[in-house]
């Protein structure tokens, strides 16, 4: 699987990262080598395997519906980088 | 003072009232403020919070647990309310908790006294330590090489003597290839066993926190401390708990220890690969019974392993964007360029590749190529495990294919780094514990680890069979001279 | 050219649990900024999901009463994109094993009858709210941030404006019934997306639809519907295509525009959530469900029908909202008088209700009450008129009725020696009318009896005094 530039620049648009000419060459040569490497899954037919996304058979985890103390509000915020009112606060969002 | 190792050695004085938990302290305290400066383990050291914590024991005369007054030390992934928790990122660099996780409730509860957090791979990614933001750490044994990864500071902290013990966090083998580095006992347990709750994830289906010792009975003790139901945690395990130090005594005679013929094979350092035989003829010297068997698709673990946990990655590190907290990019034009800027300078190399990775291979189209494809080689691995426990009790292994590898040898090839990973991989891809112990030296001086892979929380089986090892041999008992 | 509307809905409502999806943040609506929130749901590094019980049970009693196969395995998925008011950058949802699929839902709109298939029925959690008044920024509110949520996907069904509003109502009301949200609209507990298409009468393809996002009213819904399918109407009538894409409503001007310049691909790299375990639901726990579902607004009407001798339209505007319904139920129960119940709760209440643009729920006065004021009048202790002025003080205040009326002395007048006594002081002081009443005009009595009234403060009784005039002139 080789992968392009465009496939780079989609991936890193889509995962909120930005790269410099060079730096998106590197990508496109490093996940080419990762994916080549990942080709040999491709050796297994697994067409009648089941997918396995949790390994243990756990089901119906579930808790009541009681209401807990919230956080004070100063505490919810006193790790942002900016607010304001309570909130925290963002570059302007046109909807 | 002579330096005084284990958690059950100190018990030992403290019960003989020969030491105090203020004088244990105060010996570990010096002991980091002579030796850090070489090993660089930990990011954030407490001195006088431990002392204070120390005096109290001392004071009130009670022991709330074996770990009552033990110093240890914290993997920074791992949320310490009122203190920062950084993954060793920059984009976490001034993250504060307010909460506390699970096992550092825990642990709090049982009167340990926590003296450091410890370095480590960048959110965990790596196998050397090399990837950490802030520094790197060295190995105690040789420090122009690599103390392993990603718990890297919590093994080397512990093979310096700087705490008695620490915990990490294992989701490809990160706790036991550094404990295999290093000289020391490294337990990741299965899956499940000990919450997650407050770890920061990596790749929430194959993290798990554990502990690393200096020998096998102190592994029993933290563990019986972690292991345990957790409410908060929706993966967490309800059982009964069991008392893991009541297993290390047990008659070995009988007891079927598999080796699987693909974990000797190419690639496996010929000094390792002898000193895992001179291992194997120890065990079969006490009586267990030694049986070959297979893993057929384990050579496809590291394949499935580098999809599934930089999928799960690529979502778990999207929540790093500089809204809610850690680290804001200081210039930029709208919301998106704040969000670009904020994650391009605040990860580094290791965690965008992965986040591109996984990013990729969950995106349209490929997910059934990829994220499907590797979900579906874990069924097969998994039952490649259940087979081969159908023939043994335990599997033993390299922990890893060499010994401490020197600093930048391998940082140009991520693929070449991730071979490091090769034994350790396949067990937190079928989620089942599996314990890396010192079996011995190469010619270098370097410590060599073996790997005990047991079923399902059949860590009882591997801590056994650990014990059993350490008490016919004497390699645990080596200490790193610095 | 005749040109056929096709509609399709996604509805989001808002579960009417006391804690959050996953944490035990309470869900009130209307705190302050940022005070219910938690390392959980603030998506704090290290933080896991558990799900509330609640919202499982929620979800499976919609899904019956909207006749849908309830799923005996489901699980949850991570729906990842960025947005400010999504903490931990990807929603909680649910994507290729929803717990509710294959429904249907009858609708009635005009004179006649449409079924709507229900595609599925999923639970998720919501996301934060952006305030966007505050000057240079944004700022996000998070304590929206795991309200637990359901969303409906409809079938493209609807075929009208008009459908698609009846529908809405209709699961508006199906979600009342069964207690599962509130669906206080104005609070954004039901939100509708449209998905529109047009094409030529008689074609069988879909033509390229567009989806209009957030809809909060039924007025919007309807509004949105008829100004978009004018306006692909119009954009095919000239020869140009219909592009799909996401255009926002302007409820204040009446048209949409498009968003399609902030578009982009959506790519939400779907996958199941490894912090959370599937859901496996046995079907003895459906049936349970089912077996205590609170009775739908279609089993009612009939028995309003069947029992109590309701019209088909009393029964259909008694039913529309549960609340009614159920005081309307309430108050027979205490008077055994239905006829009147459905006459004062569809006049007098239900016009002072619109005055004050309150709903049945915030009616200060309890079934039990109005029961009475029935009573009151059936006993003839007081005419319907001072009934109604009872009602007018019953909604101001609460109070009982026999409390009303006697702190205010508005019991009927019947006694005819006291009522006599008036009657002569009216008829001695109006001659010119009782003159004209003696020649026939029968208009005059009414203007007796409203001076007579008049003095009595209206608790005359009518027909005493009628008897009472004619007896002595």
């Amino acid at each position: 699987m080789k992968l392009t530039k465009e496939d780079v620049k989609y991936v890193a648009d889509l995962a909120r990262l930005e790269f410099t000419n060079e730096e998106i060459d590197r990508y496109v040569h490093q996940l080419t080598d990762i994916l080549e490497y990942e080709e040999q899954l491709n050796e297994l037919d697994t067409s009648n395997v089941a997918p396995t996304a949790h390994v243990l058979p756990i089901h119906n985890v579930f808790r009541e519906d009681v209401v807990t103390p919230s956080l004070d509000r100063e505490k919810a915020l006193m790790n942002a980088p900016e607010q304001d009112k309570g909130c925290f606060k963002v570059p302007k969002v046109i909807e | 003072m002579e330096r005084i190792s284990t958690i059950h050695e100190i018990n030992d004085l403290i019960n003989k009232k020969e030491i105090t938990y203020k004088e244990v302290t105060n010996a570990y305290i010096h002991r980091i403020e002579s030796v850090e400066e070489k090993v660089q383990s930990l990011l954030k050291f407490m001195p006088e919070e431990a002392l204070k914590k120390a005096e109290e024991a001392d004071e009130s005369g009670n022991t709330l647990s074996p770990l009552n007054g033990i110093p240890y030390g914290l993997k920074d992934n791992i949320c310490t309310e009122g203190y920062e928790t950084t993954c060793a990122s920059k984009i976490l660099y001034n993250f504060v908790p307010p909460y506390s996780a699970a096992v550092a409730e825990n642990l709090n509860a049982s009167g340990a006294i926590l003296l450091g957090k410890t370095n480590m791979d960048e959110f965990a990614m790596g196998s050397s330590n090399e990837n950490s933001s802030v520094k790197k750490t060295f190995n105690p044994w040789d420090i122009s090489r690599v103390p392993g990864g990603s718990s890297g500071g919590s093994a080397a902290s512990v093979a310096a003597e700087e705490v008695v013990f620490s915990l990490g966090s294992d989701t490809g083998g990160s706790i036991r290839q550094p404990a295999s580095f290093c000289g020391v006992v490294g337990l990741k347990p299965t899956y499940g066993l000990v919450s997650r709750y407050g770890l920061i994830a990596f790749a929430s289906s194959l993290d798990q926190i554990g502990p690393i010792t200096k020998d096998v009975t102190d592994c029993a003790i933290v563990l019986n401390t972690i292991a345990g139901h957790d409410k908060r945690d929706s993966t967490s395990v309800s059982m009964e708990k069991k008392d893991y130090t009541t297993f290390l005594n047990r008659e070995i005679k009988g007891m079927k220890i598999g080796i699987a013929r693909e974990y000797f094979a190419e690639g496996l350092n010929s000094q390792v690969e002898s000193l895992l035989k001179e291992a194997i003829k120890t065990y079969r010297d006490m009586g267990a019974e030694i049986v070959e068997t297979s893993l057929p698709y384990s050579k496809y673990a590291l394949s499935a392993y580098y999809i599934i946990s930089s999928a799960e990655a690529s979502s778990n590190l999207a929540r790093y964007d500089g809204i809610r907290y850690g680290y804001r990019t200081e210039e930029f034009d709208n919301l998106l360029d704040l969000y670009k800027k904020t994650r391009s300078e605040g990860f580094g190399e290791e965690v965008k590749r992965r986040i591109m990775l996984g990013t990729y291979a969950l995106s349209s189209g490929y997910y059934d190529a990829y994220y499907k494809k590797a979900l579906q080689v874990r069924t097969l691995i998994k039952e490649d495990f259940d087979n081969a426990f159908k023939s043994c009790d335990v599997l033993l292994s390299p922990t890893c294919p060499t010994t401490a590898f020197k600093i930048g040898e391998k940082s140009a090839n991520p693929l070449e780094m991730y071979l490091s990973d090769i034994y350790t991989v396949p067990v937190n891809i079928a989620g089942i514990p599996a314990i890396s112990v010192p079996c011995g030296f190469d010619r270098e001086g370097l410590p060599v680890g073996m790997q005990l892979t047991g079923r399902a929380f059949g860590e009882n089986d591997i801590l056994k069979a650990a014990y059993a090892f350490e008490q016919a041999t004497d390699f645990h008992k080596k200490r790193a001279v610095i | 050219m005749d040109y056929e509307i096709v509609i399709g809905l996604e509805i989001h409502s808002e579960l009417d649990t006391n804690s959050k999806i996953f944490c035990g943040c309470s869900t009130t609506f209307g705190a302050e900024e940022n005070t219910q929130t938690c390392p959980v749901c603030l998506g704090l590094p290290g933080t896991l999901p558990v799900l509330n019980k609640k919202v499982v049970e929620y979800a499976v009693r919609a899904g019956i009463a909207m006749d849908c196969k309830i799923a005996n395995f489901s699980k949850l998925d991570r729906k990842n994109y960025f947005y400010p008011d999504l903490p931990k950058a990807y929603q909680i949802s649910q994507f290729d094993l929803p717990i509710c699929q294959r429904g249907d839902v009858e609708i009635e709109v005009g004179d006649y009858k449409k079924t709507i298939g229900i595609t599925r029925i999923h639970i998720e959690e919501d996301a934060g709210k952006l305030i966007h008044d505050s000057g240079e920024g944004t700022l996000a509110d998070n304590n929206r941030c795991g309200v637990p949520l359901i969303e409906i996907v409809t079938e493209p069904d609807m075929r009208s404006a008009a459908e698609a509003r009846t529908f809405a109502e209709k699961i508006k009301s199906i979600l009342e019934y069964t207690e599962v949200s509130d669906c206080k609209m104005q609070e954004g507990s039901l939100r509708f997306d449209v998905n529109l298409s047009v094409r030529k009468n008689g074609t069988k393809e879909l033509g390229t639809r567009t989806e209009m996002k957030n809809l909060n009213s039924f007025r919007a819904l309807e509004r949105a519907v008829e100004a978009e399918s004018r306006r692909q109407i119009f954009e095919l009538e000239r020869g140009n295509r219909i592009i799909q894409e996401t255009r926002k409503w302007d409820d204040d001007n009446g048209e949409s525009f498009s968003l399609r310049s902030k578009e982009e691909a959506h790519d939400y790299r779907y996958f199941p959530d490894p912090d959370l375990v599937p859901i496996v639901l046995e079907n003895s726990y459906i049936k349970e469900i089912e077996d205590h579902l609170p009775k739908l607004p279609w089993v009612r009407k009939k028995d309003y029908m069947e029992k109590w001798n309701l019209s088909e339209y009393d029964a259909d505007v008694l039913t529309v909202s549960k609340d009614t319904a159920s005081f309307f139920e309430k108050t027979v129960e205490a008077c055994g008088d239905p006829k009147s119940v459905v006459n004062w709760i569809m006049g007098d209440i239900s016009a002072a209700l619109n005055e004050q643009n309150i709903s049945m729920k915030d009616v200060k006065f309890s079934p039990g009450d109005l029961g009475e004021l029935i009573g009151l009048i059936n006993k003839k202790a007081i005419s319907v008129s001072i009934g109604k002025q009872v009602l007018k003080q019953m909604m101001e205040t609460g109070e009982s009725p026999s409390k009303i009326v006697e702190k205010s002395g508005l019991s009927q007048m019947n006694d005819e020696d006291e009522l006599k006594k008036i009657v002569l002081t009216v008829l001695e002081k109006n001659p010119q009318s009782v003159e004209d009443l003696k020649n026939g005009k029968e208009k005059a009595i009414g203007f007796l009896v409203g001076q007579i009234m008049k003095e009595t403060k209206g608790k005359a009784n009518p027909q005493v005094v009628n008897k009472l005039i004619k007896d002595n002139i």
